[in-house]
């Protein structure tokens, strides 16, 4: 059952569709066992932003005060999008390779393993 | 005319049932709309057992005998500067925690009880619903008359009316409360009465209300006590309900038990301010959370459980979950304040050492793997004068509204998390437990004001975070939030106490 409501049809307004972000969207970013940062990010992004650019313009303003960020290898970090792995194709845009609005991103850096390798 | 006096029973009972009618020519149905769409079968309700049995004189006369002591109470906290008695200015955070966060939870229950006591078809739960509405609002008003001597000397109680419907942690508490009272009236009364009331309020208002007392704090003791005697009126009647439901008809119980664990996973989460309210906030410590959580609901609950048994009521689906995150909900839900301190409508501070270790003390399976480096590198930062503070909007959970703060307890430097597609979006949640409640309605979930997606829309102002703090919380960069060290508060503090 959709909702227990008092009325039939009952129909909710859906508060955080695409097109409420006047062009933009959500992207949900989390730097696996880094809890420094206490909880995931949520950014906005243009969907049309490169994976290259997103790395390199937008990730950083979130990230860089974790004193690895800089160690980060591009390449062998790896990725989770929405739970699944994911390989990014780093010319494309984010929209294109199926990073949708609401969509959920994971970056996994074993090596890394944080501040005092406790995870932090 | 007779001048028999009526004894408390017949009084009572000319009150509830001989005040109540038949309806002849109107529609009982539309007299009581609310009643069965939720799929509640009552059969009965002359089989509703009063649990206050009071009549509405006696109840004044007892509700103003306590209002008076309280109210002398205050006046002496008042006269005699009782805000400088507390332990240690950090303590008052928690009180503006307790204003901003709690306090508006008991006019909304106010509001809620109000509608139920017009919209019930038994007249003894009517009844009983209308003194828990009055009681609701009694506690509002207490609470703030108690808390306003802090308000002359302190920053960050002057907006609280405000902040509550803007500040994002605070749609945490707001928007619990307004999951309950836009259900249907037996779902409010299962969710505030039974699952808040009787298995989780205990929690707020015996060792909270202690630890007031460990820190000096008459003011919020006194109305602790004053609002405790209600409380316990309040559990009796989450107890009846429970009862009532159960023996009305059969087919009530899996509702009954949905409700249970829905209310009771949403109770949790909403207490892990109170976890850490009680764990960091109390400079003079009572127990730990984990304590606190074992005593309160382990035992006490567990007993009630048991009872509850040959009702075929089974202990919350989320129970043995919430046993371990005890472990760890208080250190993770203050990492998360202090880290965005600039954020929050009272301050934040790094543990002394002597907490730290007491926390190690109290918290040997996780504390010091899981928790202190977070608190030594923060030390480290602050020294060197780069006090920490996270600069992007966290994740939030759709139901709880908590930022994605909870680990995974299977794995607990893991980010717990869990997602579900609805009409071509998706969703996300801090855990199952979040989870399954949005799929049991989404229509209704979907419609959430989640604060960090509200900022980004451009609804709270900005479009920086200052301009949404300053302007949209009407917070002042430096008064209500960042640390405690270098804070107003602090400064006034050491003058009072004549400390360099």
């Amino acid at each position: 059952m959709p909702i227990q409501a008092y009325f039939d049809n009952y129909k909710g307004e859906v508060k955080d569709r695409v097109e409420n972000f006047h062009g933009n969207q959500l992207v949900y970013v989390n730097w696996d066992q880094h809890l420094l940062f206490s909880a995931p990010f949520t950014l906005m992004v243009t969907p049309s932003l490169t994976y290259a650019e997103f790395i390199k313009e937008v990730l950083p303003t979130a990230f860089n005060q974790h004193p690895q960020w800089s160690e980060v290898n591009w390449q062998t970090a790896s990725w989770l999008l929405d739970g699944r792995a994911f390989t990014p194709q780093m010319k494309v845009s984010l929209i294109d390779q199926g990073i949708n609005h609401k969509s959920f991103l994971r970056l996994q850096t074993p090596e890394l393993t944080g501040i005092a390798n406790a995870s932090v | 005319m007779t001048n028999k006096k009526l004894n408390l029973k017949d009084k009572y009972r000319l009150l509830t049932r001989e005040l109540d009618w038949e309806f002849s020519y109107a529609d009982r149905k539309q007299a009581f709309p609310y009643e069965e769409f939720e799929g509640i079968k009552i059969t009965d309700w002359s089989k509703w057992e009063d649990p206050f049995r009071l009549t509405m004189d006696a109840y004044w006369k007892y509700q103003a005998e306590k209002e008076k002591k309280l109210y002398a109470i205050f006046d002496a906290f008042s006269q005699n500067n009782g805000h400088l008695n507390v332990s240690d200015p950090r303590y008052v955070n928690a009180i503006k925690l307790f204003l901003t966060g709690i306090t508006p939870l008991e006019y909304q229950a106010f509001q809620g009880f109000a509608h139920l006591g017009r919209q019930y078809g038994g007249v003894g739960a009517r009844v009983a619903c209308q003194m828990q509405s009055i009681d609701e609002l009694r506690h509002v008003q207490t609470q703030i008359h108690a808390i306003s001597q802090y308000n002359k000397y302190f920053d960050g109680f002057k907006e609280w009316t405000h902040m509550q419907d803007k500040v994002w942690y605070l749609s945490v508490p707001k928007s619990f409360f307004n999951d309950a009272r836009s259900a249907g009236p037996f779902e409010f009364l299962i969710a505030i009465s039974f699952s808040f009331e009787y298995v989780l309020t205990n929690l707020v208002f015996v060792p909270f209300m202690s630890g007031a007392a460990y820190n000096g704090d008459m003011a919020t003791v006194t109305f602790g006590f004053s609002a405790q005697s209600d409380e316990a009126r309040h559990m009796t009647l989450g107890l009846e309900v429970i009862k009532f439901l159960l023996e009305q008809h059969e087919d009530n119980l899996p509702i009954v038990q949905k409700w249970i664990d829905k209310w009771f996973w949403r109770g949790c989460r909403l207490l892990s301010i109170v976890a850490m309210m009680m764990d960091y906030m109390l400079p003079n410590k009572v127990m730990s959370w984990k304590e606190a959580w074992e005593v309160y609901f382990e035992q006490a609950g567990g007993a009630l459980f048991k009872d509850l048994a040959r009702y075929g009521i089974t202990m919350p689906k989320y129970a043995e979950l919430v046993s371990k995150e005890k472990e760890h909900i208080s250190h993770q839900t203050w990492w998360t304040f202090y880290t965005y301190g600039q954020a929050a409508g009272f301050h934040t501070w790094i543990p002394t050492d002597e907490e730290l270790d007491w926390f190690s003390e109290k918290y040997p399976e996780t504390f010091d793997k899981y928790y202190r480096p977070r608190y030594e590198y923060a030390k480290q930062l602050e020294k060197e004068g780069k006090r920490f503070y996270n600069g992007t909007l966290p994740m939030l959970c759709s139901i709880c509204q908590i930022p994605l703060l909870f680990t995974d307890m299977d794995e607990p430097d893991l980010t717990s998390h869990d997602c579900h597609h609805h009409d071509g979006d998706q969703y996300h949640f801090c855990s199952e437990g979040c989870k399954e409640i949005f799929i049991e309605e989404p229509e209704k979930y979907v419609q959430a004001w989640l604060p960090v997606h509200q900022i980004y829309q451009g609804n709270c102002g900005g479009p920086g975070l200052e301009e949404v703090l300053t302007q949209y919380y009407r917070m002042t960069m430096g008064e209500e939030n960042l640390d405690m060290k270098g804070s107003p508060d602090e400064q006034r503090w050491k003058k009072w106490k004549g400390v360099a």
